[in-house]
Parts: structure tokens; sequence; C-alpha cells
């Protein structure tokens, strides 16, 4: 933490960047982002297991951009959100610090993308054993258990859009929920409108979605959403062999076509 | 329930389409009810909830004017979902229609005075109908002077009645056209409307003078009436904020404090002075 | 304002249901799912949830749902027949908080003033409220500094207090709640002599109204305090839909061919297109303008146009924002703001 906070009162002091964002004391036990602008506010920065919000969704914000270059305090997921932004051409080189945060809480300043890649390949990025027998268990479950399983899980949603604005490649300014010419997705959060919303973003998330759980975390009424994002990264891990934000440019393997792409999923 | 539902329109057959400009039609709507539209009563600059079953609502000023009771105007650009299905109506097809709502131009407060229109493109309806509310009481009004642009020729609407009045010889009419939208046989002015209005010079005396148009033109045309001497009280214009319900209930059109459907759509520029800048 | 004081025993509550549920009422009460609590239709007073200081939504879904048809219609040939709604189903809320009560009247402000909106009138009509005082508070509570206490009788029609045998101070409060009493008299003993006071939640006071109320309306121009508190909003609609006072709803059509329904659904003042024209024009285009007439709606332009506050000082929004963002601690700012 205090390395943290030397190296935010560094790159503030020296001008290299204009706003840190990080996380700082919140309400009661909770943190909450914070955005540091002074070298004498670096000492609100915290980094422990209670930070786990993806502070890569402020990077688009125009407010923040508005602030000038930042610095991020990165968990590997933000990181990887980091990469998939700018593999969606989002963010470019050099645009953005990332202050690299290990599992064990070493930090260590990645200011390029080429360093953030390094950094992640050090990583495994399989599901841990606890989240692949959550996937099991839904796995396991039959056709009709599983749709009951959804809809009990869908009807609770009221349509807040918690999950997209908390999530960080959820960033179009006009989503596809908003489009009404056509109506893709009933507005209302009645059971089509609901099941249409969720399998048409999880489906935009495939491939995209960097596994941080911030959609889970941020849904008011306790919707599991990473659960449907999990099983499509791992469908297209199964079918392409690709993982998203790992490279500063990929491709979309949803949008490309490659002689050598097994295709046995067309039935 | 006990009382009327607030949200049901009324039924209405489109009588006629006219075709105005490109993408702006104006429909005349009569009340499948005649019982209803014996009973419809509204003021000038007061608006409506248009609806497309199937589609949803728009919110679309009355354009026709109240001394011409039995049916109602909109004219509409097709801008989005509803306008949009709107247009893809028919004569004899039905639509809804809620309303009358919001507040009106004080038409009565004046008699005995000048009146000066200015309208800039796709805004002419809300004016339109005070100006035909104007010329059906003509006595009761001195000066009337109308100034109104569009992008091109193309683009005026009412071009029939803009026709009409310049025939009329009761009221001044200045037609314009931004430079380069004119055609080899158009007679009018060229130029931008607030260059139009400053060359017009209209007396500020005993006048009230109206605005509709699009935010740019709103915005360079006031200071030039300011600068001919009209008072911000004297100076009248109609918002547009987002609506929904048009009946001060579902928060979208909230300006500060105030909400456009209820407290609007008219305001003097007075008024907007003393309001947040979230129109 | 009736009061009558009566005990209602713990194991009468079941009874209660009962009856009420014979007299054709339907009864929604805390059910628990996972970590959340909502409320829900029960079968027996045994599914309820037993311990929770706020539930995750509001009980406002009851006279407001989250989507709702305001008729329906179908179309015939060139014709179209719209058909309305019935009357709603006699419903009972059962241990609501007094904070929730207290937000009906703030709902119908807005329903009943200059138009009447008849479906949410004669929802809330049919509406009876049996709310469950506060034995428990946390950090987001602030009822005390809008008006309302753990122990107010604002808007409810019976108010159980818990007492020390685990029974309920019942107080009897209006008609509704001396009709539900009628339908099973035998459930309502003498009341004991005992203040309810001492089994209320202490809530303190946490910031000045009267100066938060003051002071709004110059804060309105001060950008750099709502971009400040803003800056970690999110955007979404999550503070607007847990709060039992926000009332911002869209309109929506659809349909199937030749029949269909206009839905009224749940909106939110914090979503960037609320205000946004087809144009692309956006009267609030960055957050902080947003966030800034939430703050003022509530605080400020509710008590001067519908002369009640838009909030109840429930904390849902605070404990639910996925970003931390404290309305409380907010208010606090602004109102102590020299
Ligand atoms: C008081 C008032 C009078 C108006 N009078 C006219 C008129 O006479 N002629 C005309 O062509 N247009 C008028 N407009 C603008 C018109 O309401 C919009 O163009 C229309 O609502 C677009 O709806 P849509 O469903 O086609 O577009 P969509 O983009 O599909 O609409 C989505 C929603 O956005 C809102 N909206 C979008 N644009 C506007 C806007 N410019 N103003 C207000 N709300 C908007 C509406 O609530 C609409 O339901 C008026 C607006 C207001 C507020
Ligand atoms: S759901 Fe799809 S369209 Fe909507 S914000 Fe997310 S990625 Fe964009
Ligand atoms: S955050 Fe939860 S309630 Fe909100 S839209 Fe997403 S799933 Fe639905
Ligand atoms: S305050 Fe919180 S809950 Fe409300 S819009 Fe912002 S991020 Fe969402
Ligand atoms: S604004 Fe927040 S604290 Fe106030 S009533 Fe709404 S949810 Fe509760
Ligand atoms: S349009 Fe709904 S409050 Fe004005």
């Amino acid at each position: 933490m205090e390395e943290l906070r030397k190296k935010a009162r560094e790159l503030l002091t020296s001008g290299a960047v204009k706003v840190i964002i990080g996380y700082g004391p919140g309400s009661g036990k909770r943190v909450r982002a914070v955005f540091v602008r002074k070298p004498e506010q670096a000492d609100l920065l915290i980094c422990d297991d209670r930070c786990l919000q993806n502070l890569a969704v402020y990077l688009t914000k125009p407010e923040v951009k508005a602030l000038g270059k930042a610095a991020v305090v990165a968990r590997l997921p933000t990181l990887r959100a980091i990469l998939q932004l700018a593999a969606e051409n989002q963010l470019t080189d050099g645009q953005v610090v990332a202050l690299g945060i290990s599992p064990e809480g070493k930090m260590t300043e990645l200011s390029q993308f080429k360093a953030i890649e390094e950094f992640l390949a050090g990583f495994s990025f399989e599901l841990s054993a606890e989240e692949k027998a959550t996937l099991e268990k839904l796995d396991q479950m039959t056709p009709e258990q599983r749709w009951q399983f959804w809809q009990e899980q869908f009807a609770k949603c009221v349509r807040c859009y918690g999950c997209r604005a908390s999530c960080p490649l959820c960033y179009c300014e006009k989503c596809l929920a908003e489009c009404n010419q056509p109506q893709w997705i009933p507005a209302a959060s009645h059971q089509i409108g609901n099941l249409d919303w969720h399998i048409i973003r999880a489906m935009h998330l495939a491939n995209r979605c960097v596994n941080c759980g911030d959609c889970s975390r941020a849904c008011p009424v306790g919707i599991p959403l990473h659960l449907l994002n999990q099983k499509l990264a791992e469908e297209v891990f199964k079918q392409f062999g690709a993982r998203s934000g790992m490279k500063a440019a990929q491709e979309y393997a949803l949008c490309n076509w490659k002689l050598e792409d097994r295709e046995n999923f067309i039935k | 329930m006990s009382e009327p539902n607030i949200y049901q329109p009324f039924l209405m057959r489109i009588d006629k389409i006219t075709e105005e400009a490109p993408l702006v039609k104006t429909f005349k709507l009569v009340f499948v009810n005649d019982e209803e539209g014996k009973k419809f009563q509204f003021k000038a600059g007061q608006f409506g909830e248009y609806s497309v079953f199937g589609e949803g609502e728009c919110t679309l000023c009355i354009a026709s004017p109240p001394t011409r009771p039995g049916y109602i105007e909109c004219t509409f650009r097709q801008a989005g979902r509803v306008t949009g299905a709107l247009a893809g109506k028919e004569e004899g097809e039905i639509i809804g229609f809620r309303g009358p709502y919001g507040n009106t131009f004080p038409l009565e407060q004046w008699q005995g005075k000048n009146l000066l229109f200015i309208a800039g493109g796709i805004a002419l309806p809300p004016l339109r109908c005070v100006i035909w509310n104007a010329l059906d009481l003509r006595d009761r009004f001195k000066e009337i002077t109308v100034i109104y642009g569009a992008r091109s020729v193309a683009d005026l609407v009412y071009k029939q009645e803009l026709e009409e009045w310049a025939k009329r010889g009761d009221l001044k009419i200045l037609t314009t056209v931004d430079p380069g939208g004119e055609t080899p046989d158009w007679k009018g002015e060229i130029g931008f409307v607030p260059a139009v209005l400053e060359k017009a010079d209209p007396i500020c005396e005993n006048t009230v003078a109206l605005v509709c148009g699009p935010p740019i033109m709103i915005k360079l045309t006031l200071p030039v009436l300011a600068k001919l001497g009209f008072s911000p009280e004297n100076t009248f214009t109609t918002l547009e904020n987002r609506m929904k319900c048009g009946i001060g209930k579902c928060g979208h059109c909230m300006v500060g404090k105030y909400f456009v459907c209820k407290d609007g759509p008219v305001f003097t520029l007075a008024q907007l002075n003393q309001l947040p800048p979230e129109y | 304002m009736i009061i009558e004081k009566k005990l209602l025993k713990q194991d009468s509550v079941e009874k209660l249901f009962a009856k009420l549920k014979a007299d054709g009422r339907r009864i929604l009460a805390p059910k628990a799912q996972g970590d959340e609590i909502f409320f829900e239709q029960v079968a027996s007073a045994s599914e309820m949830a037993k311990d929770y200081i706020q539930t995750t939504l509001s009980p406002k879904g009851a006279v407001f749902p989250r989507v709702e048809a305001l008729f329906r219609y179908q179309m015939e040939g060139k014709d179209v027949k719209i058909e309305n709604n019935s009357e709603p189903q006699p419903t009972v809320i059962f241990g609501l908080r007094p904070c929730d009560a207290a937000s009906f009247a703030i709902l119908n402000s807005v329903f009943s003033w200059d138009y009447q909106d008849s479906q949410f009138k004669s929802r809330l009509a049919q509406t009876a409220a049996i709310t469950v005082s506060c034995s428990r508070a946390d950090e987001y509570c602030f009822c005390t500094s809008v008006g309302g206490s753990p122990g107010d009788t604002k808007g409810s029609d019976i108010l159980l207090t818990r007492i020390g045998s685990g029974d309920y101070l019942a107080e009897i409060l209006t008609e509704k709640g001396k009709a539900m009493v009628t339908l099973a008299p035998e459930l309502f003993a003498e009341a004991p002599s005992e203040d309810k006071e001492k089994y209320l939640a202490k809530v303190p006071v946490k910031f000045d109204l009267k100066k938060l109320t003051e002071k709004l309306p110059e804060a309105f121009n001060n950008n750099e305090l709502w971009m400040e508190q803003s800056l970690r909003c999110l955007g979404c609609g999550a503070c607007a839909f847990v709060c039992p006072a926000c009332v911002c709803f869209d309109i929506q059509d659809e349909s199937k061919r030749e029949s269909g329904v206009r839905l009224r659904c749940w909106d939110s003042c914090g979503f960037s297109l609320f205000t946004a024209h087809t144009s692309g024009h956006n009267p609030r285009p960055v957050q902080s303008q947003r966030w800034r007439q939430r703050v003022m709606h509530k605080f400020s332009y509710f008590n001067d146009r519908q002369k009640y506050l838009g909030c109840v000082g429930c904390g849902r929004c605070s404990r639910k924002c996925p970003a931390d963002m404290n309305l409380l601690e907010h208010l606090k700012a602004i109102a102590e703001a020299r």
C-alpha cells in the first residue's frame, strides 16, 4: 500500500499523470473508487482484498477522461479490461498508466500495453476450482432445470442496468437495449424483456468479458450474471482457443472466420 | 375504476394528409366519437401525445387554430420510432391522441397589439396555430408580421398557406432560405432568420414577439430582438423537452422545478432567464 | 387519526393472514431469496424473512409496479378497441418499515396533483399497510433526518412494535386498519401498558434538513460540487429502482399484430438518455447534471411543488449503489458547506 501511495505521489508530482483512479475509504467497511488529483491526497489510496471494483470502467467515462491522463490501480481483471478496450480501439497505447497489482498485492507500474501483456502472461486465467464447480453444477442440470434456474433469477431483474453500467466493456453510447427501431429488446422488465436483455448482453460479452464479476456485484437484486459470461467465455475458449483481454491487438473470435475454425457447433 | 384513465387516448381518424416537405407531413384528424369531438376544446400553444398503436406515443403541438373546431392538425417530421410509424399511416386510418396539454399563448392579453412571428424550419407548426387564430380574429390585433426561414425552398412547410398569407394583405410575411437553398424562381429573401429580422426592423412598441425554431436559430435571434428593443417579457417561445406523460408525472421534461408539460411549453424570455439551462 | 392500542400475539400473525386471505386479499410480505429480501405473495407467515433491517426493493411495486398495463388495445379492421384494466385486487403489505409506509404519500402527491391517475389511486385505495417498526437500524438509515422515525405511524394502517414478550403492540391507525381488525377481533387482545419507545432503534438526526433545503437552490450552480460528488457514479438506475419514493416512468407500446398493450415502466433520471431528444440534443449531457437532478428533485423541487420531500431516509440507494454513492454523506456535505 505504501508502495502504491508513493508511486501515486510521484506520478502526480512529476505531472506524468493528472489523476490516479484507485480505491479509497467508503461507507462503513466498504471501499470506493477515488480520483486522486493532488500528491497530498495519495494517502487516501487503499489496496486490500476489499478492492474488487473494475476501475477500468471509468476510463471511458467522459467526465473522468476530461481530468486528463490517468493512472489506474489495476488488479488482473482490470488489466485485462484495459487490453480488451485497447483491442476494441477504445484506448491508445500510452493513454493510461496501469498500476498493476498482483494477487499477492505487489504493485508494478505498467505504462505500455506491451508491459501489461507481459505481466499478464505470467498468470493463468483458467477458472478457479470453485468457479468451475459452480459452472459444472449448472451444466449438470437438465435443460428444464437450468431454464427454471435462470427464469427465477431473471424474474428479479428490474432493468436498472447496473450490470451494464459497472461493466468496463459495456461502453456503448447507445446500447442495443435502447435501440427502438426496431425495438430489439423490450424495455419492460417482464419475462420476455428480461430474458432478451440477459441473453443478448451475454452474447455481446462473449470473448470480451474479462471475468471481473462486477455485473453480479453491481446487481441490486443479486442475480449471478457472471455465470452466463463465464460459461460463454469457456465455450469460446473451447471452440477458438481465445481468451479476452490478453493482447492489445486481438481478433474478436465471434466475428472472424478462419480456415482452421472448427465448425462443429453448426449442426 | 371510478375516474377516467388519463392515459387513454381519443381515437382519431386521419381525414387528410398533406406532404409539406421532405419527411414532413400534416395530418388533419377528426374524432371517431362525435361527442368527444364536440366537447373538445383547446387554446393556442397547447400540445398532445399522438400515438400509433403498437409503436408508442410522441409529443406534437396542435398546429390548427382553436377557432376552427371539429378537427385538429399536427405537422411532424419523421424522426424516430413513432413519427416514423405515423408517416406510414394513410388517410382513413386511426391513431390515438391525448390532450390538450400544457399552457397557452396569452392571446386575450394581446388585444390591440402588434404580433411578430419568427420561425425556423419545422418549428412553424406551433406558431401556425397562433397565426391562424389571430387571422380568424383579425380585428383584435394590429399589425401581424411573419418571418419564416428554412434551409432550402423544399424545406419550407405550409407552402400553400405561405402563398395564401402573402396574398392576404392584412399581414406582412417574409420568407427566407439559407444561402444556397434557393431555387432559380425563388422570390423570397436569401439569408438567415436573424439577419432578415434585423433588416425588417419591426417596431417593438406595443408588439409581442413569438420565436420558435432550432436552438441555434433561437440563440442568434434573441440578441437581435433585444437590440430591436423587445423586452424579455414580450418575447415568447416554446420549449421542447423530452416528454412521456405530458401531464406532470413522469419526470422526463423537468427543467429545475418546472414541468415543461405543465408550466410550459410556452415561456417568455423573462421566465427562461430564470430557469436553469436544462433545455 | 384513530389510535387504538391492542396486543397481537406472535402466533396470531398466521391466523390474521388466514383471515385476510379469506377476505379476498393478497398478502405481500418480505421473503428471502439468497441474500436479498423481496415483498412477495406469501401463503403462510412462516415463509417470511425473519431478520432484516430493510428489504432489497421497497414495497412501492404494490401500488406502482415496475411494469404495468395502462390499457390494452385490439385492432379490428381499421377500428381500434381500447380496454381498460379491471379493479386491482385488495392487498395487504405486511412487514414494511415506517419509512416505506411514509413513502406512499409521496408517490400519491405526484399521481394525484392536477391530473388524477386513477390506476395508481385505486391501487393505493386497495392497499393496506401493516407496518413493523424498527428495532435495529444501520449506518445508512436516516429517517429521523427527513421527518420520520423508527416507530413513526405516518402512512401505516396498523403499526406493530415487537415488545419484550415477542408479541406485537398493535396501533390501529386508520379505518382500513380497523377494518382488518374487524375481520379477526379475537386476535387482538387488550394492550399492555408498555411504551413502544424502548423497543425502537435509535437513529440520530444526521443533518439539518432546513439548512439543506435552504442551501440547495444556491448549490445548483456549484458545478464543482456535483462533479466531485458524482465522478464515481456509473449512471445506472439502481438507486432509483430500489427507492420507495422515486416516481419517474417511461411509456412503451408492445404489440402482437392485432393486439397490444401500452405499458408504464419504471425509469430513472440517472440514465443518460432520460432527457435525450431524437436529434441527439441532451439537456443533461453529463452524469454530474443527472446526479444533481436526483438530489435537487428529491430535496428541493419536490418540497416546493408537492409539499413533500422526495426521500424517506430508508438508505436503500446507498446500500445498493455499485459505486458506493452515499446519499447521506453527500447531503451532509451540502448542508454543512459554508
Ligand atoms: C411540446 C413539444 C411539441 C413538439 N411539437 C412537435 C411538432 O409539432 N412537430 C414535430 O415534428 N416535432 C415536435 N416535437 C418533437 C417530437 O416530440 C419528437 O420529434 C418525437 O417525440 C420523436 O418521437 P419518435 O418516437 O419518432 O422518436 P424516438 O427517437 O423513437 O423517440 C423516443 C422518445 O424520445 C422523446 N423525444 C425525442 N425527441 C424529442 C424532442 N425533440 N422533443 C421532445 N421529446 C423527444 C419522446 O419522448 C419519444 O417518445 C415536439 C416536442 C415537444 C416536447
Ligand atoms: S449490452 Fe451490448 S450494446 Fe449494450 S452496452 Fe453492453 S456491449 Fe454495448
Ligand atoms: S443489475 Fe441486476 S437488476 Fe439491474 S439490470 Fe442488471 S441484472 Fe437487472
Ligand atoms: S448513484 Fe449509484 S446507483 Fe445511482 S446511478 Fe450512480 S452508480 Fe447507479
Ligand atoms: S433517496 Fe435513498 S434513502 Fe431516500 S427514500 Fe430513496 S432509496 Fe431511501
Ligand atoms: S412529460 Fe411527464 S412530467 Fe412532463
